[in-house]
């Protein structure tokens, strides 16, 4: 069965056709070319594909792109605005946050809606002071950072990246 | 696979009367990961998504108001907008998976997947929660302890949905502990839930993973009622908080699988509902 959509992706308006079926991570990877965010599991545990929906991080391999009609979704190609990376990306460049990169873009993406929910006062699993604001330490940065997996391990170097943009 | 997208509520309940087998999608974040592993396609899905009521909670009327929970409300929500309320839930919400999964995921998905493991089981078995269904032919409220069916089977009929949960907010501390290889992303190996009733004097208990299905521990729940010095200064009896922890062990029924041993299960038990209870009282004193 095929459906009409039209996803805001990166900024542009993409109108689509297909199966019901299909992931809103194969929508955008294998019919609109965007390719920022990774298949890694294919089913919640890695983070790899990792994107903003409406504002909010989700994995993309989990969701199906007909139930994203007239959505907004950012990935990390379109973080960067006019040339620019983004904060968040210029601080794994600096931090050197990443070995292969495949799971970046998916980094990336989960940091960008992890720091708009420190904002917003959401407290984690390793939050002690449940109604004030949350300071966001190494501890709090990788509990929050937990949906994403990386095999090269450069949390090291991820954490310190994510540091430096929580005291900016 | 057809794809049912219902626009309100009696839609939603129409649709699933005329396709009792379709499968409903809210996160779909069990629903989707059958899908990708190929376990079986649903030969529909009905998306409760564009339900758009689904994702409101609001207060019950009555004498003793409780939160009605709506399907639709993730995890996230839950956490940011009924943690004080529903403290134990929440902090059972705060482990689901990751942030992303929790972003999705709600807490009526884990009801429909009726996974032994779930985390949001024993918080609602503690609090005394009811599981609101509904179908064309009218509404039941399910009290939470009659829910639970069997492995994955819950006391849904094939034409009702769940609009939302019943939770009544906490009349004392709560707390949930659970036991895993990791903190991110794991099933629990076992997990457990109490929450204090200070005006009743009662505490309710629920236990997650170690039996076919979530479960109270009746024995352990009557003896903190008769035994515990209710009125009591600085912290429990370590002696009652001891036989608290057996009897919640003794009122599982593990088995061995991958992640974890009967008898480690039960062990595991006995020391986190022990610490549990310390934990909840302890608060009270704050
Ligand atoms: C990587 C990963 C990690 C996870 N970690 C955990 C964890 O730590 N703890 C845990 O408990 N769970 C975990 N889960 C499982 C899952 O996230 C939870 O069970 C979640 O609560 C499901 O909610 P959902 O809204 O996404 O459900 P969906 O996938 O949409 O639905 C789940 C089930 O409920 C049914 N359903 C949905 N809505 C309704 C309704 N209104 N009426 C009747 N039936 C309905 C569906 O048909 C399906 O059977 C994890 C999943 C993933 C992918
Ligand atoms: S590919 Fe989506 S989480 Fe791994
Ligand atoms: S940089 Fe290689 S997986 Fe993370």
């Amino acid at each position: 069965m095929d459906a009409r959509i039209t996803l805001r992706v990166d900024g542009r308006v993409r109108p689509l056709a297909l199966d019901t079926r299909t992931t809103l991570l194969d929508a955008l990877r294998d019919h609109l070319s965007v390719t920022s965010p990774k298949k890694g599991c294919d089913h919640g545990q890695c983070g790899a594909c990792t994107v903003l929906l409406d504002g909010r991080r989700v994995v993309s391999c989990l969701i199906l792109a007909v139930t994203c009609d007239g959505a907004e979704v950012t990935t990390a190609q379109g973080l960067a605005q006019e040339g620019e990376p983004h904060p968040v990306q210029r601080a794994f460049l600096e931090k050197d946050a990443f070995q292969c990169g495949f799971c970046t873009p998916g980094q990336v993406c989960s940091a960008v809606g992890m720091l708009e929910e420190v904002k917003a006062g959401h407290p984690s699993e390793v939050t002690d002071d449940l109604t004030g604001p949350v300071t966001l330490d190494d501890e709090e940065i990788r509990e929050r950072l937990s949906g994403n997996l990386c095999r090269c391990g450069a949390y090291v170097n991820i954490v310190a990246a994510l540091r430096e943009e929580a005291e900016s | 696979m057809d794809f049912l997208r219902p626009a309100t509520w009696e839609d939603a309940l129409a649709m699933k009367a005329a396709r009792p087998d379709a499968t409903p999608i809210q996160g779909g974040t069990d629903v989707m990961v059958e899908i990708n592993l190929d376990k079986g396609r649903p030969t529909a899905l009905l998306d409760l998504n564009p339900v758009a009521e689904l994702s409101r909670w609001s207060w019950t009327a009555g004498p003793a108001p409780m939160l009605r929970v709506g399907a639709g409300v993730t995890y996230t929500r839950l956490i940011a907008e009924l943690g004080g309320w529903l403290p134990g839930l929440a902090q059972a919400s705060r482990t689901v998976g990751s942030p992303q999964i929790r972003n999705r995921g709600t807490l009526v998905g884990n009801l429909g997947a009726a996974s032994p493991a779930g985390d949001g089981h024993p918080p609602l078995l503690a609090s005394g929660a009811l599981v609101e269904a509904e179908s064309v032919r009218g509404t039941r409220l399910i009290p939470i302890g009659e829910f639970y069916m069997g492995v994955k089977r819950n006391a849904l009929e094939g034409d009702e949905l769940i609009r939302a949960v019943h939770v009544p907010p906490a009349a004392g501390p709560q707390c949930f502990a659970k036991v895993g290889t990791r903190n991110a992303m794991v099933i629990a190996v076992c997990s457990f839930a109490v929450a204090l009733d200070l005006r009743a004097r009662r505490a309710g208990t629920g236990i997650g993973s170690a039996a076919p299905t979530p479960r109270r521990a009746h024995a352990a729940e009557e003896f903190l009622a008769g035994e515990l010095d209710w009125d009591g200064a600085g912290p429990v009896d370590p002696a009652l908080a001891r036989r608290f922890g057996e009897l919640v062990a003794e009122a599982a029924a593990p088995i061995d699988d991958v992640r974890g041993r009967a008898d480690y299960r039960r062990h595991a038990l006995a020391v986190m509902a022990r610490r549990a209870l310390g934990w909840a009282w302890a608060e009270r004193e704050v």
